[in-house]
């Protein structure tokens, strides 16, 4: 039994150095996830402001150009919050690789592309969420001092906003984290991939499988916890 | 006399709902540079609504609103600028609760007055120990009680300075034994000369402090007069069963 487990382990990880896809597609996972999630924060930002900003403001502002503006950029930020939220990430993943960017065989950059566009779109309705939950009263004191709808939004909504969403924005990464598995449909070398490849040239499922699961176990166990510290951290300071 | 007038208020008008609910039914008063301006009335009967339309939290139905001899009604206008002049408290205190005590204060002088860090906290600490508030401010907002979030948000308005200040019913938020404090506060204010209009419950207050009282009820004023004759010799019927009421 033990020498039969432990022949498969070399079999799949040793020999020819198999272990290699495992680090090059968990490196490729990591960069994946972690670009994405930056790119789906400064989008999601982006559309949570201008979409709070038309539910504050907009039944309020004066007919005119900007108030034009405002409601074809709202317009906008829902057509793009419904089509990513209403189709899978593997089909929109697919439609960049293959149609949008067909010319380019870059990837992995293409898969940060496509899972940070994906991310934004609920990064926007936690950070919009985090917005809403400001009270009215703080908005006021802002504008009240003299300073400008901007200005309140940096200073005083947008921060407060932050520190309230952090733990789902992390919660977020951790999710995404696992949907990069699917990165492979547009053959990057992500972690999945990689243990894939293994069990492709071994005939072993076993092995490469469980080996894959149990990395992403351990990461989320990883991150779950360090977003667990954060959250902790965060509560210590409003006392 | 006209010469001093702060802010002349004509005609005001404030509706909800498509005109259904009038808030403000044509409220016109001119408001005189060190006056103490208390304005008293029944619930819903718009006089925070009048106060909150002075700095334009409420965008007004119709009328005007001339502040320092400019109308800020007019959509030309740069609110922002004006707000700068007249310092607002509320209700609910509205304190930044990510800011200590400290950088409550130094925000607007140092975004918007343009002053170096330390010139806005030098000033802001010689506010805090006017309301022997000093040791707290390197404090987050929630460590402090009512009394002293209230005397925080009012030094936050005087951080940068104003023309007036307008109070939205300062102490209805307090635990009783708060009061007493923030109404000391205010009324070393008044003292210095200060332009206030004060929303408020407290009618000692307002017979002491103010220098003139409006009484509103259902969107406009009903009455107006000093101190000493709304509480002692009241004319509408309005008054006489509000003060009834509330004495």
């Amino acid at each position: 039994m033990f020498e039969s487990l432990k022949s498969q382990f070399i079999l799949n990880f040793v020999d020819d150095e198999r272990w290699r896809y495992l680090v090059n597609g968990l490196a490729n996972t990591l960069k994946i996830t972690f670009a994405s999630v930056v790119l789906g924060i400064i989008i999601g930002v982006i559309i949570a402001i201008v979409r709070s900003t038309w539910d504050k403001t907009g039944a309020d502002m004066r007919p005119g150009v900007g108030k034009f503006f405002l409601r074809l950029a709202n317009g906008f930020c829902k057509l793009y919050l419904t089509v990513i939220r209403g189709t899978p990430v593997v089909v929109q993943l697919m439609i960049i690789y293959y149609i949008i960017f067909a010319a380019s065989n870059n990837g992995v950059g293409i898969a940060m592309l496509a899972f940070g566009i994906n991310s934004g779109a609920y990064v926007a309705e936690i950070i919009r969420g985090g917005i809403m939950s400001i009270d009215a009263g703080q908005f006021e004191a802002g504008r009240s001092l003299g300073l400008n709808y901007t200005q309140t939004m940096r200073h005083i909504i947008i921060p407060q906003a932050f520190k309230n969403v952090l733990p789902a924005l992390a919660n977020e990464f951790i999710v995404l984290l696992k949907e990069t598995s699917v990165a492979g449909y547009v053959s990057v070398l992500d972690l999945t991939k990689g243990g894939d490849i293994i069990r492709g040239r071994t005939y072993s499922a076993f092995m490469p499988l469980i080996a894959v699961a149990l990395i992403y176990l351990v990461l989320v166990i990883f991150f779950t916890w360090l977003v667990g510290r954060l959250e902790r951290r965060l509560r210590s300071s409003d006392h | 006399m006209t010469t001093d007038v702060l802010i002349s208020v004509k005609d005001l008008k404030k509706h909800f709902r498509d005109g259904t609910v009038k808030a403000l039914d044509g409220v016109s008063n001119d408001i005189r540079k060190g006056e103490v301006v208390v304005v008293i009335g029944p619930s819903g009967s718009g006089k925070s609504t009048f106060l909150r339309c002075l700095n334009l939290l409420e965008h007004p139905t119709d009328g005007t609103i001339l502040f320092e001899g400019v109308d800020i009604t007019d959509a030309k206008c740069n609110i922002n600028l004006h707000r700068q002049k007249m310092g607002m408290v509320f209700q609910h205190f509205n304190l930044f609760p990510h800011m200590t005590v400290l950088n409550n204060m130094t925000l607007g002088p140092t975004k918007l007055l343009k002053l170096s860090r330390q010139e806005a906290e030098q000033r802001a600490m010689d506010l805090l120990n006017r309301v022997g508030l000093a040791d707290k401010a390197q404090v987050y907002p929630n460590q402090l009680s009512g009394g002293q979030k209230q005397r925080v948000a009012i030094v936050r308005a005087l951080c940068m300075q104003p023309e007036v200040m307008l109070f939205d019913e300062p102490t209805s938020a307090l635990d009783p034994e708060m009061v007493g404090e923030v109404l000391e506060v205010m009324r070393h204010l008044a003292e210095t000369g200060m332009t206030m209009v004060v929303v408020t419950h407290e009618m000692g207050f307002a017979r002491e402090v103010g220098s003139r009282v409006i009484f509103m009820d259902e969107g406009k004023i009903v009455e107006e007069n000093t101190p000493g004759e709304i509480f002692d010799h009241p004319q509408s019927p309005r008054l006489q069963s509000f003060l009834a009421k509330v004495l």
